[in-house]
């Protein structure tokens, strides 16, 4: 516990957690101060102006009513993603690491297969055979699907170079089941190391949806930071010079992720002692 | 077998992975687009207004057949059953179909541009690509661990500079800094032309002047790809290089008095094999987000032309595309993995390098 309380110490780390706050804020209580409106239409392409902040889009609807809105369903898809990932990518991994002989042998196989072959192709060649129902929740659960075998990779590594520690033959000596094992002699040692894993795989979660919506394989039915960027492009947004059409989703998006990236360094830092100074 | 020749040994172990890999790829390639209801062939027939009458029927049969989706007699008839609807080809002779034709080097049809050839598309295609991402990445690699190599070896100011920029650069998404240069210095400032590969007056020759508007052209896309690689490689590098300085070899050097250069030359060349080898596992991700930079500035390369295969459910040609990229990423991975096998000692010593 005092290595989490360490955290609080490393500035970078509180740089990260409050941009990372910031963003959790502005998706749940700015609709308290702003008036969220992705219904009403006024003229398109507007700059922005004091009733709409940052403009309206090539519709005429609300930039900033679309960016919360938008922000929200980033988030969701980026956490769903990532706790997928996470938790079937570790369960596997630890299985594997500890577990050893054939069952070792097969997720192996199959995450070096998965780690080679771009998860850019497989996402196109998924989202693009389905036209019709592509939800939040399914663009979610299509990108941990193909995501989880980096942290399987990633974990599995670390769980087989625990399992042959003293605690753990003791474990099996007093006759504990490898679930068992698993559950309170592995898994706590490898937290930090998983949570880790987590906070990169939301973030490229974040980072997979915008894109995969940003070439127009997005939801079909909500605003994501990428549905606003691929609006924006298919609009000319970028020639025409309309800046508020694009620029705040692509800084929420850099700032999401990049706050991530720092928390990720720092936890790293922290927990991992040959990088301290 | 091949005892004597560890690296050799080696190689043809990846080797058969990797192959084992592309049949892998190729499989998805094919029956992932085959998940959803759509069919093709309803997609183009609905473009041009369906209405049943000869005409129509005769179109759905050149298609069915151009696309390998029903059975055809020996006089090149479309089979059809007692409803007189034509008999579909089975999902797997269809597969057989598409492996033979593929290694015949045909791709299909495209629906967007119709009696275009799928390969024709992607052949005026590849050379931009190629020309855009192979020195980007590259460079961007060879750069990244030079300056991420000095950033741990100098520490200091260097390093508190450096670093938080190396970390900036690798977290912004490539399509937020690509969409960043285009406004700023495309848009705004008018430095550098936003879109396109060359002037949209000219046509492709072998001349000075379309040369120099290529490269006018290539200079935004090509700092935006290269930049982001090289933060990421640096922070990669500078992290090995930690590690490196506080093994005991490195110390010991140190302490015998061997001049900075030497020692920081052992370190790089030892910090270099994980840095390699997180380039074969990262290339996959590099090329698909060069791919979206290319979209963004639509330069004419594979990037673009998968963006407007989606947008106009171009299926042979998005597939055509993704078993390019594919089969590019494992050809890349497997050069880097043959480097690692002639540069690795462990690999040399016959004891495996992963």
């Amino acid at each position: 516990m005092k290595m989490f309380l360490n955290l609080f110490k490393s500035p970078s780390f509180l740089i990260g957690i409050s941009l990372f706050l910031l963003t959790i804020c502005l998706a749940l209580f700015f609709p308290f101060f702003y008036h969220i409106d992705v219904r009403t239409m006024s003229a398109p392409m507007m700059p922005p102006s004091r009733e709409h902040w940052l403009g309206t889009n090539h519709m005429g609807f609300d930039m900033v009513s679309l960016l919360v809105r938008g922000l929200r369903s980033s988030l969701y898809v980026g956490f769903l993603a990532g706790i997928i990932a996470t938790t079937v990518g570790t369960l596997l991994g630890v299985y594997a690491g500890f577990k050893g002989g054939w069952q070792d042998e097969v997720i192996t196989l199959l995450t070096n297969i998965f780690v080679v072959i771009p998860q850019f192709v497989v996402l196109i060649l998924i989202s693009s055979s389905m036209k019709e129902g592509r939800s939040l929740t399914l663009i979610a659960v299509i990108i941990a699907l193909t995501s989880w075998t980096w942290s399987a990779r990633a974990v599995r590594a670390q769980s087989s170079s625990l399992k042959s520690r003293d605690h753990i033959a003791l474990a099996h000596v007093n006759g504990n089941g490898t679930l068992r094992i698993v559950l309170y002699q592995i898994l706590p040692y490898l937290f930090s190391y998983v949570f880790m894993v987590f906070i990169i795989q939301t973030a490229s979660g974040i980072i997979s949806e915008s894109c995969i919506s940003m070439i127009g394989l997005g939801p079909y039915d909500s605003v994501s930071l990428g549905t606003i960027l691929n609006d924006a492009m298919r609009n000319e947004a970028l020639s025409d010079g309309a800046w508020w059409a694009f620029m705040p989703a692509t800084v929420l998006i850099s700032m999401i992720v990049f706050a991530f990236y720092v928390i990720n360094t720092s936890m790293e830092g922290v927990f991992n002692p040959r990088l301290r100074k | 077998m091949f005892k004597n020749h560890p690296t050799l040994r080696y190689i043809l172990t990846r080797g058969s992975w990797y192959f084992l890999t592309f049949l892998v790829a190729v499989t998805i390639n094919f029956f992932l687009p085959r998940l959803g209801p759509s069919n093709p062939v309803d997609i183009i027939l609905a473009k041009a207004g369906g209405v049943s009458d000869n005409a129509t029927r005769q179109k759905e049969e050149s298609y069915l057949k151009e696309f390998g989706l029903a059975e055809v007699d020996k006089a090149g008839n479309v089979l059809r059953d007692q409803k007189d609807a034509p008999i579909r080809t089975s999902a797997v002779k269809q597969f057989g179909n598409y492996i033979f034709m593929s290694l015949k080097g045909d791709l299909g049809t495209s629906f967007m541009s119709y009696p275009k050839k799928v390969t024709e598309i992607i052949k005026n295609a590849v050379p931009w690509t190629i020309a855009l991402q192979l020195p980007a990445i590259l460079l961007a690699w060879i750069v990244g661990n030079v300056l991420g190599a000095l950033a741990a070896y100098r520490r200091g100011i260097f390093d508190k500079v450096f670093f938080p920029l190396a970390l900036g650069a690798n977290s912004i998404p490539f399509f937020a800094f690509g969409m960043l240069l285009v406004y700023l210095f495309g848009i705004y400032w008018h430095v550098f032309p936003a879109v396109g590969g060359y002037d949209s007056g000219l046509i492709p020759t072998f001349s000075w002047g379309f040369f120099a508007s290529v490269l006018y052209h290539y200079t935004l896309p090509f700092l935006s790809i290269f930049l982001i690689f090289t933060g990421g490689q640096a922070i990669g590098m500078r992290s090995m290089c930690i590690y490196e300085l506080g093994t005991d070899y490195v110390k010991y050097a140190k302490w015998l008095g061997i001049s900075e250069g030497k020692v920081l030359f052992y370190m790089f060349r030892n910090a270099m094999l994980p840095q390699l080898t997180g380039l074969a596992l990262s290339l996959g991700v590099m090329i698909g987000g060069a791919l979206i930079t290319e979209m963004i500035f639509s330069y004419p390369g594979i990037g673009m032309a998968v963006l407007s295969a989606i947008q106009s459910n171009d299926y042979p040609l998005i597939q055509g595309c993704t078993l390019l990229i594919t089969v590019s990423v494992l050809i890349a991975n497997f050069s880097v993995d043959i480097l690692i096998g002639f540069l690795d000692p462990r690999v040399k010593a016959g004891r495996g390098a992963r």
